[in-house]
């Protein structure tokens, strides 16, 4: 375990990275994004980003899912890119492993097979980017998934509250570790946000990202606890700050989940990052997501403000569980013309 | 291109709106009958038509019946028609015709949509989403005002029937402004589209047709200059409205110049949008998007003058620049559109030919690298930096997508700088300082002013202009007001003043010589020319000798009233101390300008007594008045808060009548001091010693040097210097009717607003001749939008 603050070594290490494609010209996506080793918690660069205007927000969501309409087979294409961008979650306390290996076997195989020919989509594996499991199913799920490149993600650190001992909740990301989960999602206390405790939510994270190794660490805002949309953006700068490779909204159990506003105010801040240290934060919206049509807002909300590249599952991911199934419908319309119902679509 | 292509790819792809409702519209139509008179449908009297085409490809749409005076005439004898009815109706019956256009206007609104995006070229989401909607809630909003008038405005009455001309750039929207208002007050109304964009006027007027609206209370007839100007000169029309260019508004306010109607003019803009170092930089690029990029940035209120802060300039160009490059320029019935086609070649060409002559004289001018469809008007958003004020892009109107950027050093920088134009429609205040915010408000000389937002409308909010951007509001209560008249209690016909023999015979030969001076600056001056003009009093004796002010006097007393900020700047509480302590000192003067009005008029002393009696009485009004006209909280259906503020109008011009000329000045004058304006009063051209009487009452009683002053003279004269000069804001003239006529005409320079008697005179002695009227005429409405929530 170790718990050394990077502060000073590497805040200066950033590289560059080409800029942001303009919306209307696709470039091709560099998939092996540097990954963020993070910087000096700087709380002047805190200051500068902290002006978030609740309203205009609201309202530039309003709009933002006016100005967008994807129709036809550019839907069926964006719909099928939701499914890429989905780390496939199952987070109930009555989970078993017999649950577990069912959602990985929907991961590995989402579509029916009228579905992918109709398509013409035989040629390329579209398929959710992970699972995401609690901690006991890591070992089943890697188990389920080996060899078909999903990533296997576990949520710790006292999920969903976050309010253990930080050894305990360390610990915790090392059994997910070493069970094989290559992708850690974790939450933070959010009572740090409250109390302005900058530097120790960002010690915390510095401590989470030591104990993930070469996993990638997500870093759950739990946004709907947050109340106001500057406490996100300055808790997505210290996590980013502290070498977050993905900020997170919610763990599902606010009792408010991602919402386009708060969306936005991550996406800005991940914005205002690789401004900043020229690094590409990773996204993921949580929770309530169950939509196809609201999965395109998402789409068009990263398209929109961050570009091309975070249409990747490096850079974007649902948290979603049910959202699947309703892009199958969606899907199958798509290609017969009819609306179709849950049950003609295999479960997870 | 297969799904997996796409599926790399993630572009947008086209997401074309449905046309064929619309198309078939267009194909059931016999626009050659496209008059819309006493209910009917008929053809231009002279059987011309004119072309409608679409912007976005230039294939024509309609050739639509081209009105002429003939047909102006018939619009406006069925409106008369319909008027007695109409305006006897209850407010009920016209709330539910109000009502009942709404909700069918909602049964179609795709429809509406469609059609506005192809006949204009705006892209289909803003139609769909902002024009359409506004224009039914406006409708739906003034049924509640037409029911409410008794309650609300008594003492008013509708002015009649109503000449209405509206611009392309919001078509349906423009002609909701319009006449919503106007039925809800019981006017009926002849309305003339612009020839640009008749459709979705034609589509109104089958829904006015179904919804039950009487016939002749609505006429729409369609047509170019001609149409319009015989709408503006007919006697028949009590009161113009009219949206459009400042070029235009001038032409009409000289042409309906003493001709009794009430006007109300919604004219260009150049409107600041001010971004501090604490804004919320994103947002603030997002409230651009909105500005200047709505409706290919032909709006008038348009945020097209960007002022930011040094320090944060390059930080937002920088994000301005990203943003501009994911605009998309296409065909408006694309659903992913954010940048239609203007509105004509035309315009096209004007837009082009100011960006290129911004450029010459400096500007940078920057367009983002994107392709234009191959036909239609299409201009890409443009970004102009290194302007300078002097710039043609910081002066000009270019009324297309086009930002001229300044940067400022601090906040009273940023003030001079917003303020530094002749037009006054908007401003945007970006920033997260509420304090700030607040502050900066109330200093621009702007209509609207949006905290953190940009081109925000609503049925319930007043909009319009300050200074050139034209004078009325649209929208609220202030909004209604425009539609409606007053009762004022009329006095005498003034005739023009006669230069008659000079008065030799001294009636009074015990006191000592005195002289009546100028007051200017709040100091007695002798007039620039050092002529003299003899007083005489009722009896045809000299009285005593007054300055004859002249044009430098005018201008002298127009500096010092524009140099006084102690005044406006006072609270409402402090003007209200001084004027009562002037009622004050008047009152302990009283008996003297008893003797003076007695003496000057031929009153009898009681009831030259009671004329000073009653002009304390109304300095006490006013007095007490002064903290109590406020504004209002409008409640737009957004979480914000409209601010309807009242200011001052600013330097207001006062020509005096000679009837009660203490208490007509005073009248006149306490109203406009009270709203915190400051004056430059003309007194009675006959009687003008009480002014001078009066200006050593208000030398000892506390007015800040320049509130008030006082340049006797020639009225007609005077007056006509006044209404020229383009520093003055306000001008109300109580003389003869070409005085009066000259005066209107004349204030086209710079649109001050006046307020004529038309040759009448009021019975000043009445109650009626004070209060709310008077204070309204004292005040623009400033609509200040503050978006809120954390």
């Amino acid at each position: 375990m170790s718990s050394t603050i990077r502060e000073a070594d590497l805040g200066t290490k950033v590289t560059p990275l080409p800029a942001r494609a303009a919306a209307n010209t696709p470039v091709p996506v560099d998939h092996r994004i540097a990954r963020n080793p993070g910087m000096k918690l700087d709380l002047g660069f805190m200051e500068s980003v902290r002006s978030v205007n609740r309203s205009a927000l609201e309202r530039r969501v309003a709009s933002l899912t006016k100005r967008r309409s994807i129709k036809a087979d550019n839907q069926a294409a964006w719909l099928l890119r939701a499914v890429a961008c989905m780390d496939l979650t199952t987070l109930n306390s009555n989970d078993t492993e017999e649950r577990v290996r069912r959602l990985c076997a929907k991961a590995i195989n989402p579509f029916r097979r009228d579905i992918v020919e109709g398509l013409g989509i035989a040629g390329e594996t579209i398929r959710p980017a992970a699972v995401c499991v609690y901690h006991p199913f890591v070992a089943t799920a890697v188990d389920a998934v080996r060899g078909t490149g999903i990533h296997v993600a576990a949520v710790s650190t006292a999920f969903p509250h976050g309010l253990a001992p930080l050894s305990t909740r360390l610990q915790e990301i090392e059994a997910s570790v070493r069970d094989g989960a290559d992708e850690i999602d974790v939450v933070i206390p959010r009572g740090l946000v409250f109390g302005a405790k900058w530097r120790e939510l960002y010690n915390e994270i510095v401590s989470m990202r030591a104990a993930c190794g070469d996993a990638h660490l997500k870093v759950i805002l739990g946004t709907g606890d947050l109340a106001t949309l500057r406490n996100v953006m300055l808790a997505s700068m210290v996590a980013m700050m502290a070498g977050a490779d993905f900020i997170k909204t919610s763990t599902g159990k606010e009792s408010v989940n991602a919402t386009l506003p708060v969306g936005l105010a991550m996406v800005r801040a991940i914005r205002a990052y690789f401004e900043e240290t020229g690094y590409l934060i990773g996204f993921k919206p949580a929770g309530g997501i169950s939509t196809a049509k609201a999965s395109l807002d998402w789409l068009v909300l990263m398209k929109e403000e961050l570009g091309r590249p975070w249409l990747e599952p490096e850079l974007f991911r649902f948290g979603a569980s049910s959202l699947l199934t309703d892009i199958e419908r969606q899907l199958e319309h798509h290609l017969t013309g009819h609306y179709s119902a849950n049950h003609r679509h295999a479960m997870a | 291109m297969n799904i997996l292509d796409r599926y790399h790819a993630m572009e947008y792809g086209p997401a074309p709106e449905a046309r064929n409702e619309a198309d078939a519209w267009l194909a059931g139509r016999d626009f050659g009958k496209a008059l819309f008179i006493g209910g009917d449908w008929k053809a231009a009297s002279g059987g011309k038509t004119f072309d409608t085409s679409e912007p976005s490809s230039g294939k024509l749409l309609a050739k639509v019946s081209d009105a002429n005076a003939v047909d102006i005439d018939a619009a406006v004898a069925a409106a008369t028609k319909a008027l007695p009815k109409w305006a006897a109706s209850t407010g009920y019956q016209r709330a539910k015709v109000l009502y009942a256009i709404g909700r069918a206007m909602q049964r179609h609104q795709r429809l509406f949509a469609v059609l506005e995006s192809i006949d204009n070229g705006k892209p289909i989401r803003e139609s769909r989403d902002i024009d359409v909607p506004l224009a039914i809630r406006h409708f739906i909003h003034h049924a509640g005002w037409a029911q409410a008038l008794d309650r609300d405005f008594p003492g008013h009455k509708g002015v009649g029937v109503v000449g209405q001309i509206i611009p392309w750039n919001f078509p349906l929207l423009m002609l909701a402004w319009k006449i919503a208002p106007a039925l809800a007050a019981g006017c009926t109304v002849v309305l003339k589209p612009a020839e640009f964009t008749p459709l979705t006027a034609i589509l109104f007027a089958e829904i006015c047709e179904r919804a039950g609206v009487p016939k002749g209370v609505v006429n729409i007839v369609h047509g170019g200059p001609e149409a319009g100007a015989a709408i503006v000169n007919h006697a028949g029309i009590q009161k113009i409205a009219f949206t459009g260019s400042s070029e235009v508004g001038k032409i009409i306010r000289k042409a309906t110049a003493g001709s009794g109607k009430k006007l109300s003019l919604e004219l260009g803009g150049k409107s600041a949008f001010i971004v501090f170092e604490d804004a919320d930089l994103d947002s603030a690029v997002e409230g651009l998007v909105d500005g200047i990029w709505f409706n290919q940035g032909q709006v008038c209120c348009a945020g097209s003058r960007l002022l930011v802060q040094e320090g944060i300039a390059d930080a937002l160009i920088a994000k301005v620049k990203t943003r501009m490059s994911r605009l998309r320029v296409g065909s408006p019935l694309d659903k992913n559109t954010d940048i239609g086609p203007l509105v004509d070649a035309t315009q096209l060409d004007r837009v082009k030919g100011l960006v290129a002559e911004g450029a010459r004289q400096g500007a940078v001018c920057w367009q983002p690298d994107a392709a234009l469809p191959a036909s239609g008007y299409y201009h890409l958003p443009t970004l102009a930096t290194g302007v300078s004020p002097a710039n043609i892009l910081a002066q000009e109107e270019v009324f297309g997508p086009v930002l001229a950027t300044m940067t400022f050093r601090n906040t009273e920088e940023a003030i001079e700088l917003a303020n530094n134009t002749r037009y006054g429609l908007a401003a945007s205040v970006w920033s997260e300082n509420v304090n700030l915010a607040l502050h900066v408000a109330p200093q621009l000389k702007a209509g609207v002013v949006w905290v953190n937002g940009t081109n925000m409308f609503d049925a319930a909010c007043g909009f319009g202009g300050y200074r050139e951007s034209g004078f009325g509001r649209e929208g609220g209560r202030e909004g209604m007001f425009e539609y409606l008249t007053a009762k004022l209690p009329l006095g005498a016909v003034i005739k023009p003043a006669v230069v008659s023999a000079q008065p030799v015979e001294q009636s009074d030969g015990d006191s000592i010589d005195r002289t009546a001076k100028l007051f200017i600056g709040g100091k007695q001056v002798r007039p620039d020319g050092n002529y003299s003009l003899a007083v005489a009093t009722a009896k045809g004796k000299l009285a005593g000798e007054v300055g004859l002010g002249s044009r430098k006097d005018i201008r002298d007393a127009v500096s010092a009233a524009r140099a006084c900020k102690a005044w406006p700047e006072a609270t409402a509480y402090n003007r209200s101390q001084v004027l009562y302590y002037l009622a004050e000192n008047l009152s302990g003067r009283a008996g003297e300008f008893a003797v003076r009005l007695s003496e000057l008029t031929g009153a009898t002393p009681k009831a030259a007594r009671e004329e000073v009696e009653q002009s304390i009485e109304r300095l006490f009004l006013y007095a007490g008045l002064a903290d109590k006209f406020e504004g209002r909280v409008h409640q737009p259906p957004a979480r914000a808060v409209t601010l309807a503020l009242h200011e001052p109008v600013g330097v207001v011009g006062i020509v005096a009548p000679d009837n009660s000329p203490l208490l007509g000045l005073i009248s006149l004058v306490a109203p406009a001091l009270a709203m915190g304006n400051t004056v430059v009063a003309v007194p009675s051209e006959r009687h003008p010693l009480l002014a001078t009487d009066l200006y050593q009452v208000i030398e000892y009683s506390d007015v800040p040097a320049g509130a008030i002053n006082i340049v006797t003279g020639r009225t007609a004269e005077l007056a006509g210097v006044l209404a020229k000069h383009d520093d003055v804001d306000g001008l109300w003239v109580f003389a003869d009717a070409e005085t009066c006529a000259k005066a209107e005409a004349e204030s086209i320079g710079n649109l001050k607003r006046v307020w004529s008697g038309n040759g009448r005179s009021l019975d000043w002695a009445s109650d009626e001749a004070a209060g709310d009227v008077f204070l309204r005429r004292a005040i623009e409405v400033k609509n200040v939008w503050v978006p809120y929530g954390d």
